[in-house]
């Protein structure tokens, strides 16, 4: 048996590490994703006063610590039952739908975008943020940066700081905005709409005008139909905020829609003992293993899931590319949901980008949104609560209960990267199945696409890559039975 | 030749590395002066690159991340080895952070409850643990062990400089490494082992716009009990902020949006344990007559253990709080 090792892959909530075995006659044997950190931040919890797990869980994760202070803020709340001024709601869904933007924008640049704007087999050196700006100019390297640095004013103003942000409270925010503020970010918002459209433009250009690459969307070894998860509004349009959960059966019919109080009566997570990190899945349907299909609990929760879990956009620009999306993405154009190619992921992306560009603008627009009353005193004695929202890599639950002081007894997370575990085991396993054959040398584009599909997914692991020059390095080592390396590829990705 | 650079997280959030790339454009000055031979989150060099250099041979290294696993440590000692200068980057890798809250607890009451007594966890996987090496059908494989303290690096190896922050912001970060360049470059003596780059060398209350008037305040109240004034000491009017305790550097970001500080820069200068101080900048403001009414003061404020370290218990007087069951014997 080869053993094929990827060590270290970088960052999920920490780091990763793939084992790839190959069976005598060269074929995939099995495969291991292994996520060989944890931090304990569930049992640290347990004595801290609850209002500060907004600033304490933040640090669970320093690219999407917006993510995490939005979850334990409305956990929080949950726990007061106290009802959140329009206001205060408003400004934290403006810092969110920003952080949304922002966070979508290095992913698509930096990380998935350089597979499809420089190639899959192009040279590691060249599959990179620098290699997309030298191919399709220096001015859209000037448009990301720009981008950033404007979300980012955005998000200090509002959430205290860059990263690791301190505003949310219970009963609101700790700050407003004043209307000299307002101006100003209404033309940062306007700018984060256009980039939006710019970015569509360019993935017509680029990968739907290229009928390679729709090829290896729609016909790639990166199909896998399963469940999808994601946050819907009254009319079960996509919300990144607030709203409830929805799930859709791989035939794209609602299997569920919950409350954040009901997580527990639908989610349950399986453990491996050769992993840190859990595989959460619907308990209605139950754990069957690394498989997919309707009688497989196993579901995702990604900008795909989300697209295939709502009814649509609420947004106008956002929508018009959400119907373009299924129209092209279905054999016969009827644009009938759902849509299983885990390569579509990268497109739902740039729709979701759109989407929370244009509600910043909406929400900057607000003439609520300079007012001074965001927030108000609780006043009920804490107990329970449980917030979510979407992370940009899933659906975000944090469940506190206290005692009668509001000091945390029990905390409870289920993390944005962690639902797709057992998904992106499974997409990594097919790739691999589907590019390494018997006999074949495994050349660096090959591990490349195996790789595009775990990075479809913008696992956390790719966390820290986002907003360089898009590398990641991997390393992939073919082993004889007594451990010897015969083959050795090394890349970015 | 150019300087050598490698940069390297263990246990962190991320954050670390976003502040450094918040530098913007001026990432490529910072690529263009040093051979950045080692970042895995960025460059292709893997830990057996690292393995043959020669001992000594990266110029210097900014290391982020506590030591919470056995490849934590492993990384800290290669990279120390390897590096002339040594810096401890961020809060976590200079006084253990949020992670090293888990010190509050252990390895066992940790596993205990994410694989065990987790609502979520399943009836079937309740008790499965982790364990460092796994015998599949098809071969072997293996995780990194859990220690059961976290560490900082320091407590690990021989430390140079720190530049502290959770995260460091950006501007320091600059700073900072403006500062190392300027030295390599112009042949300028190193500063002293132990030196705090990139902050300031007072106390966050000297950056914070507030006024003080060192009121005597009869009770604390948490951030969601009061409305506090916009231009008023927020310890003076009873809201708890770790300021008088915190080194200046971040430009009191959380006071300016109505906020207490948490103290992520650390201690300041010439102090040991930043908890014993913020007790000492407590007993200036606490107006008791006896030790008794000081006492029910005190108790209105919630987890003083929790809030006065919140950053440093990895690197405080107390290390850890004693575990009330065995630790498990694999761990550290």
């Amino acid at each position: 048996m080869k053993q094929i090792k990827i060590d270290p892959i970088t960052r999920l909530e920490g780091h990763g590490k793939i084992d790839i075995f190959l069976n005598d006659e060269g074929e995939v044997a099995n495969c291991y994703l292994q996520i060989p950190e944890l931090r304990g931040f569930e049992q640290f919890a347990v004595g801290r006063p609850v209002e500060e797990m907004a600033r304490i869980t933040t640090r669970i994760c320093g690219v999407c610590p917006e993510a995490h202070h939005m979850a334990a803020a409305k956990a929080t709340d949950d726990v007061y039952k106290v009802k959140i001024p329009s206001a205060g709601r408003k400004l934290r869904e403006l810092l969110y739908n920003t952080f949304f933007t922002a966070d979508h924008t290095v992913h698509f640049y930096a990380l998935g975008g350089p597979d499809f704007v420089v190639g899959p087999d192009a040279p590691p050196a060249e599959r990179n943020l620098l290699g997309v700006i030298k191919k399709v100019g220096l001015e859209i390297g000037g448009k990301v940066i720009g981008l950033r640095a404007r979300c980012q004013e955005i998000i200090q103003t509002l959430g205290g700081k860059k990263i690791h942000q301190v505003t949310a409270i219970p009963g609101g925010v700790s700050r407003g905005i004043n209307e000299e503020e307002r101006k100003k970010f209404e033309e940062y918002a306007k700018y984060m709409v256009d980039f939006g459209q710019f970015t569509f433009k360019l993935f017509e250009d680029v990968v739907l005008k290229n009928s390679q690459y729709v090829d290896l969307i729609l016909n790639g070894p990166y199909t896998q139909k399963t469940y999808y998860m994601g946050l819907v509004d009254e009319n079960n349009k996509s919300n990144f905020y607030d709203g409830k959960v929805r799930v859709v059966d791989p035939d794209g019919n609602e299997f569920c829609k919950y409350s954040p109080s009901e997580y527990l009566d639908n989610i349950a997570e399986h453990t491996e003992q050769w992993s840190y990190l859990k595989y959460p899945y619907l308990k209605k349907i139950g754990w069957k293993g690394f498989v997919d299909g309707r009688d497989s609990g196993v579901y995702q929760a990604t900008p795909l899931s989300r697209l295939n879990a709502s009814d649509g956009m609420p947004t106008p620009l956002a929508q018009a590319e959400y119907e373009k999306y299924y129209k092209t993405l279905t054999e016969d154009g009827s644009g009938k949901k759902p849509v299983h190619h885990t390569l579509a992921t990268h497109w739902a992306r740039i729709i979701e980008l759109q989407c929370a560009a244009e509600r910043a603008m909406e929400l900057i627009k607000d003439p609520e949104i300079t007012s001074p009353d965001y927030r108000i005193l609780p006043t009920e004695t804490p107990h329970e609560g449980i917030g979510i929202v979407e992370a940009p890599r899933g659906t975000l639950t944090h469940h506190y209960v206290t005692d009668e002081k509001g000091i945390v007894t029990k905390a409870n997370l289920i993390v944005g990267t962690t639902n797709n575990h057992a998904a992106i085991s499974m997409s990594i396993k097919r790739a691999a199945m589907g590019l390494i054959k018997k006999g074949a040398e495994v050349t660096e584009g090959t591990l490349n696409k195996i790789e595009m599909a775990f990075r479809a997914y913008d696992p956390c692991f790719g966390c820290a890559t986002h907003t360089l020059p898009g590398q990641m390095p991997l390393e992939l080592n073919i082993r004889d039975k007594n451990g010897n390396i015969i083959q050795r590829v090394k890349h970015n990705i | 030749m150019k300087p050598k650079l490698a940069l390297y997280w263990a246990s962190s959030c991320g954050g670390c590395e976003i502040a450094v790339v918040d530098i913007e454009e001026k990432i490529l000055d910072v690529a263009d002066f040093f051979d950045i031979v080692f970042w895995p989150c960025v460059m292709d060099f893997k830990y057996k690159d690292v393995e043959a250099m020669p001992d000594g041979d990266i110029t210097i290294c900014l290391f982020n991340g506590a030591i919470r696993t056995s490849e934590n440590e492993y990384l800290a000692k290669l990279l120390r080895a390897k590096s002339k200068v040594l810096v401890a980057f961020g809060s976590c890798a200079q006084e253990g952070c949020i992670p090293g809250l888990a010190n509050f607890y252990d390895k066992n009451s940790i596993f205990e409850f994410v694989y065990k007594n987790s609502p979520s966890v399943d009836e079937q996987s309740k008790g499965i643990y982790p364990v460092p090496i796994t015998h599949m059908p098809e071969g072997e494989i293996e995780i990194p062990e859990f220690w059961n303290t976290v560490k900082t690096l320091d407590q690990v190896v021989e430390v140079d400089y720190y530049i502290p922050g959770c995260p460091p912001q950006s501007f320091q970060i600059l700073n900072a490494v403006g500062a190392v360049i300027d030295i390599l470059k112009n042949g300028k003596p190193l500063p002293p082992k132990g030196t705090v780059l990139g902050a300031g060398d007072k106390t966050c209350c000297d950056e914070c716009p507030r006024e003080r008037k060192e009121k005597k305040i009869k009770r604390f109240y948490r951030p969601q009990e009061i409305i506090p004034d916009p231009n008023e000491c927020l310890l003076d009017q009873g809201i708890m902020c770790v300021g008088p305790a915190t080194r200046s550097g971040c430009d009191a970001l959380c006071v300016k949006a109505n906020i207490g500080c948490r103290g992520c820069y650390g201690a300041p200068p010439n102090v040991t344990d930043q908890g014993a101080k913020m007790v000492a900048a407590l007993s200036s403001v606490i107006d008791a007559q006896t030790p008794e009414e000081a006492r029910k003061i005190m108790e209105t404020l919630a987890d003083p253990l929790g809030t006065f370290y919140r950053f440093s218990m990895a690197s405080s007087i107390l290390k850890r709080v004693q575990p009330k069951t065995r630790p498990d014997s694999s761990g550290k």
